[in-house]
């Protein structure tokens, strides 16, 4: 521990992070048994089964830390009080769109949990450490499409131009600053999300660029530099309807019977 | 009842008779999820290592757990999840490997935490043993599992995602 800091720092970087991977999972989710190909419709199944399970892991820190339980965080908060970020939260599009957002996605998780797999706050460290490797099989495979659909056929370029037009923006919300954020820097708690999206922009920018996708990212002196406004709120709690029409399928059937026993 | 006079031998005896609720032929003892078991003052502590953290199949294995600790007498009994090592499929013994193949499903190569390296060698049908197979399906029916074909025995297989 090199310096310290607030548990209610750890504690809005954890909601953060499971909150994003509930919803990026019931997203994928509604691709259950309408995917294009069977092949791709078990992909999206199983990623956002994985997904979930990497919210849980996180909710569970949060529990230690004197949170509510998992169940409780996922099914009875109302759509106001999470904080993903908006990105994770818009409708799943078309099958473009769910490959670019899951692209860029995985790359953020692997720099964040590159990062964080050397957190000088070992539950966190070694939370990361495990989902590291599970997300290995994500990573492959969104970023095998993006290089094939980018330039497949003329149909498949102009979507997935199209999709990178819409996620771009969006994808920069991820990485929007969380209240306590420096506290958690100077401890070595994480790098900082200035510094994940920095690492992250050299990941993406050139395997779009390879898949001839156009990024709005001019490239100088080896440095890159963002031609959009980022799509931010969602760790604000500043949410589109999009997150309150989620989050009343997400929790429907929940509510019907709340803590029943299945 | 009083958990003293039960060794932890009698425990691991008993804990070895749960099979994996996906894979039949394993026990979890077996694949390595059940990590550790430590006697308390008033019961027994089960440290559990989830092979996918999102396996629907944990809670199955806890309640599992504890209806065989139960059986023993035990009712006072606290279960853990570890990431400590995170579970790897390196963990699991040659002859547990075997046991997959004979079951139908294609063991992980040891992978050192290098799994794209891993992903690209070829894999053998665990039917005719060819390794004229290609992979059909990164994903499968289960978490754990990808989908293979053999072009040799015109058989589909899984095969036990190295992790």
């Amino acid at each position: 521990m090199t310096a310290a800091f607030s548990q209610e720092a750890v504690k809005t970087f954890l909601l953060a992070l499971a909150d994003d991977e509930l919803m990026l999972g019931h997203r994928d989710s509604e691709w259950t048994g309408h995917a294009p190909v069977l092949e791709e419709d078990i992909a999206l199944s199983n990623i956002a089964q994985d997904e979930l399970g990497h919210s849980l892991v996180w909710y569970t820190l949060l529990q230690q830390l004197g949170g509510n339980d998992p169940d409780a965080m996922a099914f009875e908060r109302p759509w106001k009080e999470f904080t993903c970020c908006r990105f994770v939260t818009y409708p799943k599009g078309d099958f473009a769109y769910t490959v670019v957002r899951q692209y860029l996605f995985d790359e953020a998780e692997q720099v964040r949990l590159r990062a964080l797999a050397h957190s000088s706050y070992l539950p966190i460290k070694e939370a990361a450490a495990k989902i590291l490797r599970e997300e290995a099989y994500h990573i492959l495979h969104s970023k095998s499409l993006v290089e094939r659909l980018g330039d497949a056929t003329e149909e498949s370029h102009r979507r997935m131009q199209a999709a990178v037009d819409a996620a771009f923006p969006q994808a920069l919300g991820m990485f929007e600053q969380i209240e306590g954020e420096d506290g958690l820097k100077a401890a070595g708690v994480f790098p900082g999300n200035s510094e994940l999206q920095l690492q992250w922009l050299h990941q993406v920018v050139p395997v779009l660029s390879g898949a001839t996708l156009r990024v709005p990212v001019t490239e100088a002196n080896g440095s890159l530099a963002v031609r959009v406004a980022p799509d931010t709120g969602g760790r604000r709690k500043d949410h589109s309807e999009h997150l309150r029409q989620l989050v009343d399928d997400l929790q429907a059937v929940y509510r019907i019977a709340p803590g029943a026993r299945w | 009842m009083n958990s003293n006079n039960i060794d932890t031998a009698a425990i691991w005896h008993e804990l070895a008779a749960i099979s994996d609720p996906e894979i039949p032929v394993l026990s979890l003892v077996e694949m390595k999820v059940i990590r550790s078991v430590e006697l308390t003052a008033d019961g027994v502590k089960v440290m559990l290592s989830p092979t996918f953290v999102g396996c629907p199949a944990m809670e199955h294995m806890k309640a599992e757990i504890r209806a065989r600790l139960s059986d023993l007498g035990i009712e006072n009994v606290i279960i853990e999840t570890s990431f400590s090592p995170p579970w790897s499929t390196d963990m699991l013994d040659d002859e547990v490997k075997e046991k997959l193949r004979a079951f139908g499903i294609a063991p992980p190569p040891k992978n050192d935490g290098e799994l794209v390296a891993v992903l690209a060698l070829p894999v053998a049908c665990p039917f005719c043993h060819s390794t004229n197979t290609h992979l059909e399906s990164a994903f499968g029916a289960t978490l754990c599992k990808q989908i293979y074909y053999c072009d040799d025995c015109r058989q589909s297989f899984e095969r036990f995602k190295p992790i």
